[in-house]
């Protein structure tokens, strides 16, 4: 397998069904990412960004087109993909360590007990919990919460992490912190993390590219910006960097022109002439 | 004297031993016209020190003067905005705007005040929605009609608790270039509550951290010495500006981190099982308890 085509999204299509027919939400969507890579979807809000993830975690599947992961093809969730949501979805009357266990009891069937304590612990350490194994979702401020949530995806060892806007209830500051522990987390586990986030700064500093989706119906990817901030990337470095400025100004211009136009076109997105699609790429070039 | 005055405030909620102390000796001056922002984590107690200045709730310790007098309750010299919009759902914009304005101007006639609240409904560019209700708003037109309502009192302070925390990006842009825009025509004194440190930087004249709670007290103010209008995008070629973000943003992630660290030391000692190295920490750490607050 080619280590560049880790996963290959090919001429993807969502429709759902609306009042007046099919509204098509994502269309000629396409996409090629390589192992280790961290790739972030950003675009307003009724872009199709999740609904790109969705289809990429197999909860869902497309209406035209294919998601190949690692060489086949993606038809159902597994165990090699691991999702992160916005809520971590942690199970209230269990504790941080018996959160990660549960889902380890899963992934490794095998391994004995004190094994799976073992490699709960060591990833609820990694994210700055090791003090807090055995407090309960409640005890634990929304931040922690999530921190709970990334181990336990690790945890899981999954070839690619989805995440769907993980940070997104947060304040901005403890965001922050959160990106560092994901930063963290990935210099060694090196796992193909695919982000979707509506934060411009986010997406710059944790990402290798950043995909910029135009705004739906029918959204597909507007441009692809490369970040080239040396790693490992420390948040002081980051902000100091003039690059990093022009790598945001750019996503803001690009997100603003996409509000401009998703304003104005909206009511007339209907009509949207089918002669702007670009031509449709055959799976067999690959 | 300055207009604003907190000094020494200590604020916690909860009784006896369990006790959360929210404000540790919080001192603040604000000068009247000055637009002043706090920025600071949720939970770490931002909407406590809102609610000590709108008279809401009582200080444990210290003093809240405004105008050189002591708060004792709410007043209409002190307008809020809160990030839920608070509005009336059975009344239209200008009627949710007329019904603080009656309130406030009893002795004004009908048609004065009516026009008074046409006034602010224009200023926050509703005009054209005047009649509407809530339902028909969406949020960042909801938090233009507080917002309205706030200034239509004719306050001597304007205090915003996270005015756009529940706007999209793009809505929340918007509004904050019409905030920067009332805020300069006005010359208001207002205090801007957020947990954004750009919206903190592009509004303010002056900018304050808010450390890490619990016991949480005011990190150094710095002065945002910087020209207005603002722009956005010219913002982030402005050395200035990069300067305030990053040392404000790390003020924020370091006291986050020395919280962290002494509620792990605390919990050791709660679990009384205190490991060798975090031993002197946790002796010297505060009292404290966690229980997370709702922001």
């Amino acid at each position: 397998m080619n280590q560049k085509k880790f996963l290959e999204i090919w001429n993807l299509a969502k429709a759902f069904p609306g009042p007046l027919g099919k509204v098509p939400v994502v269309e000629d969507f396409n996409l090629t990412v390589a192992e280790g890579e961290i790739i972030s979807l950003i675009g307003h809000s009724g872009c199709g960004k999740s609904t790109v993830l969705s289809i990429v975690a197999g909860l869902t599947g497309p209406t035209e087109g294919t998601v190949i992961m690692g060489g086949k093809e993606v038809t159902e969730p597994g165990t090699d993909r691991g999702v992160v949501f916005q809520a971590p979805c942690l199970f209230h009357w269990m504790t941080a360590l018996e959160n990660v266990v549960i889902g380890l009891e899963q992934a490794m069937p095998k391994a004995s007990s004190a094994q799976r304590i073992e490699k709960a612990s060591y990833y609820l350490s990694r994210v700055g919990l090791g003090d807090a194994l055995h407090k309960k979702p409640a005890e634990l401020s929304a931040g922690m919460r999530q921190r709970v949530g990334l181990a336990r995806a690790f945890a899981l060892s999954p070839r690619m992490l989805l995440l769907d806007e993980p940070f997104g209830m947060l304040d901005s500051i403890t965001r922050c912190e959160l990106q560092d522990v994901l930063l963290q987390l990935w210099r060694e586990d090196k796992k193909t993390l695919l982000l979707v986030t509506h934060d411009v700064d986010e997406s710059v500093f944790l990402s290798d590219r950043v995909v910029m989706m135009t705004s739906g119906p029918r959204a597909r990817v507007g441009e692809i910006m490369e970040v080239n901030l040396p790693r490992p990337r420390e948040r002081h470095t980051v902000l100091d960097d003039p690059q990093f400025y022009e790598l945001r100004e750019r996503l803001i211009g690009f997100l603003e022109s996409q509000a401009d136009h998703s304003a104005t076109a909206l009511p007339k997105a209907p009509a949207a002439p089918p002669s702007v699609r670009r031509p449709v790429r055959k799976l067999s070039a690959a | 004297m300055a207009f604003i005055e907190l000094s020494g405030v200590c604020k916690g909620y909860g009784s006896a031993d369990k006790r959360t102390p929210v404000l540790e000796d919080v001192n603040l001056s604000i000068e009247k016209g000055e637009l002043v922002s706090i920025v600071g984590y949720s939970g770490a107690g931002k909407t406590t020190l809102v609610s000590l200045l709108a008279g809401l709730i009582k200080p444990d310790r210290g003093t809240v003067k405004v105008d050189g007098k002591i708060v004792t309750g709410p007043g209409p010299e002190r307008g809020v905005v809160f990030q839920n919009y608070s509005l009336l759902p059975w009344l239209s914009v200008l009627e949710n705007v007329q019904l603080a304005v009656d309130q406030v101007f009893p002795k004004r006639s009908a048609s004065e005040r009516r026009s008074h609240a046409m006034k602010f409904v224009e200023m926050v560019n509703l005009g054209p929605a005047a009649g509407k209700r809530p339902r028909e708003l969406s949020g960042g037109m909801r938090q233009r009609v507080s917002v309205a309502r706030a200034l239509a009192i004719e306050p001597e302070v304007l205090l915003l608790d996270e005015p756009f925390g529940a706007l999209d990006a793009l809505t929340r842009g918007v509004l904050q270039g019409e905030l920067q825009r009332i805020s300069q025509e006005s010359g208001k004194t207002m205090l801007l509550i957020t947990n954004d440190v750009d919206e903190g930087i592009l509004l303010s004249d002056r900018i304050i951290p808010l450390g890490a709670g619990p016991s949480a007290s005011l990190g150094p103010a710095t002065t945002v010495d910087i020209e207005r209008p603002r722009d956005r995008k010219e913002l982030n070629h402005d050395p200035r500006f990069r300067h305030i973000r990053l040392s404000v943003l790390e003020y924020l992630l370091e006291s986050g981190k020395a919280k962290r660290a002494e509620r792990a030391a605390q919990d050791v000692t709660e679990a009384k099982a205190p490991l060798p190295e975090t031993k002197s920490q946790a002796a010297t750490s505060k009292p404290v308890q966690i229980v997370e607050l709702s922001p």
